[in-house]
């Protein structure tokens, strides 16, 4: 009888855990949990510290380039995830667990409430996009990945502003697949793939490149596979991004398919 | 509070932070893990509590479903191994086995071995099966549990020989 009782309440929990507003007990943005990776992480980081610096600075160049190149003022930044213009607030933030290795993947990052992180938030890093904030505790929050076969994510072409879905087959690390590009786009092998439509993320924050091209047979729209920008199993120092607009734009679109 | 019981809470705690610790980042081939930590159901007494070993696996399966951020796929592996156990048991070492008398913490001998191999292998079926929770990965689950299931095992039988108690 015990064994049916713990063997049910853990498939409900594993039922819970592959919808995607996820169990809120079971996750590692408690305060144990993320105490303990803060730990791993301060051991792991210290081993890394050369390359993070390097990124950094490489970063902080790029940012120096941008700013010294800018002719004028109507120019806005392509690429920049610091781009505030005061409709985004950008949370800097670290990964303290990070994981890949299976389905559904979920970061956990050390900063929560306390510091302004609520759900739905954009984390991006110097290369690209990460994840998408799914629970907060205090001091700690958990991130969607965007390897993770449950994450949706609105992108585009750069080139010819397509858009269509980001999603995982869970198959690569490195591969994710952009969904639902309508048959007339013309797309290459070697485009640039960026966020869609600001609403989570800003717009224009680059994804990846497309790396092979081919046609869904159900839906007979172009699938692609997308290189990551990102090393997905290596990171360090992200960005977590609030959009102040995103309740107002999610309640426009709400009311459009209310009518 | 006798010794078994101090030796099987600190097993527990042992296995599960090294497992945390170590063995979540081996990601060899960027996805497969092993999970040595099922240990302390295997080497949890013959002889011992089944509703405490049940409990214990569920909430051993619990903190590492916390740690993952994996729903219950680690507590519904373990606690249904814990519940296999001696099903096991009677499989490996013959129907006239004595419980008293099973030690899986001593020399591998082909009983042992098969024991452990189909302990694993278990455990590791029902983890993806619910970690990935999706029929049309079939492959992907039993190739995931095979590759898996490999380097638990290999894993396992060196943690036994490490600790293994002191011969008198």
């Amino acid at each position: 009888m015990l064994f049916l009782l713990l063997l049910g309440i853990s498939l409900l929990l594993t039922i819970q855990s592959h919808s995607y507003h996820r169990s809120k007990v079971i996750n590692s943005a408690n305060g144990i949990t993320g105490g303990v990776y803060e730990k791993i992480h301060s051991f792991y980081e210290f081993m890394n510290l050369k390359s993070e610096n390097e990124g950094l600075a490489a970063e902080n160049a790029l940012l120096k380039s941008l700013l010294y190149n800018q002719s004028d003022s109507i120019n806005k930044f392509d690429q920049d995830p610091l781009n505030i213009e005061n409709d985004y607030v950008v949370i800097q933030s670290k990964v303290i667990k990070n994981s890949y290795s299976i389905h559904e993947n979920f970061l956990t990052i050390n900063t929560g409430r306390a510091k302004g992180v609520k759900p739905f938030m954009g984390v991006v890093n110097s290369k690209g996009i990460v994840g998408i904030v799914d629970i907060t505790s205090k001091n700690y929050a958990t991130v969607v990945s965007v390897l993770n076969t449950k994450s949706k994510i609105n992108a585009k072409i750069k080139k010819s502003n397509h858009f269509g879905t980001l999603t995982w087959n869970g198959k690569n690390t490195g591969f994710v697949q952009l969904i639902d590009i309508p048959r007339l786009a013309s797309v290459k092998r070697g485009d640039t793939i960026v966020t869609g439509a600001q609403s989570v993320f800003p717009e224009n924050i680059s994804i990846g490149t497309i790396h092979k091209i081919y046609i869904d047979t159900e839906s007979n729209l172009f699938t692609m596979d997308v290189k990551l920008f990102n090393d997905m199993t290596s990171l360090g120092h992200v960005y977590v991004i609030e959009n102040k607009n995103r309740e107002e734009l999610e309640e426009l679109e709400a009311q459009i398919k209310d009518e | 509070m006798n010794s078994t019981f101090l030796t099987n809470i600190f097993r527990f705690i042992l296995l599960l932070a090294i497992q945390v610790v170590i063995f979540n980042h081996f990601d060899f081939l960027k996805y497969i893990n092993p999970y040595p930590y099922i240990l302390f159901i295997l080497l949890y007494p013959v002889n011992g509590n089944r509703y405490g070993l049940l409990l214990a696996s569920f909430f051993l399966g619990l903190f590492m479903d916390m740690f993952s951020d994996s729903g219950g796929v680690h507590a519904a592996g373990c606690v249904t191994l814990a519940y296999f156990r001696p099903a096991f048991f009677k499989f490996s070492f013959g129907l006239s086995y004595e419980y008293q008398t099973v030690r899986i913490n001593d020399r591998l001998t082909p009983e042992r071995f098969s024991f452990l191999l189909i302990s694993v292998l278990t455990h590791h079926l029902i983890l993806f099966l619910l970690e990935i929770f999706r029929f049309s990965f079939f492959w992907d689950i039993l190739l995931r549990t095979f590759l898996s299931s490999i380097f638990t095992l290999i894993l396992c039988i060196s943690l036994i020989y490490l600790f293994k108690p002191v011969k008198k």
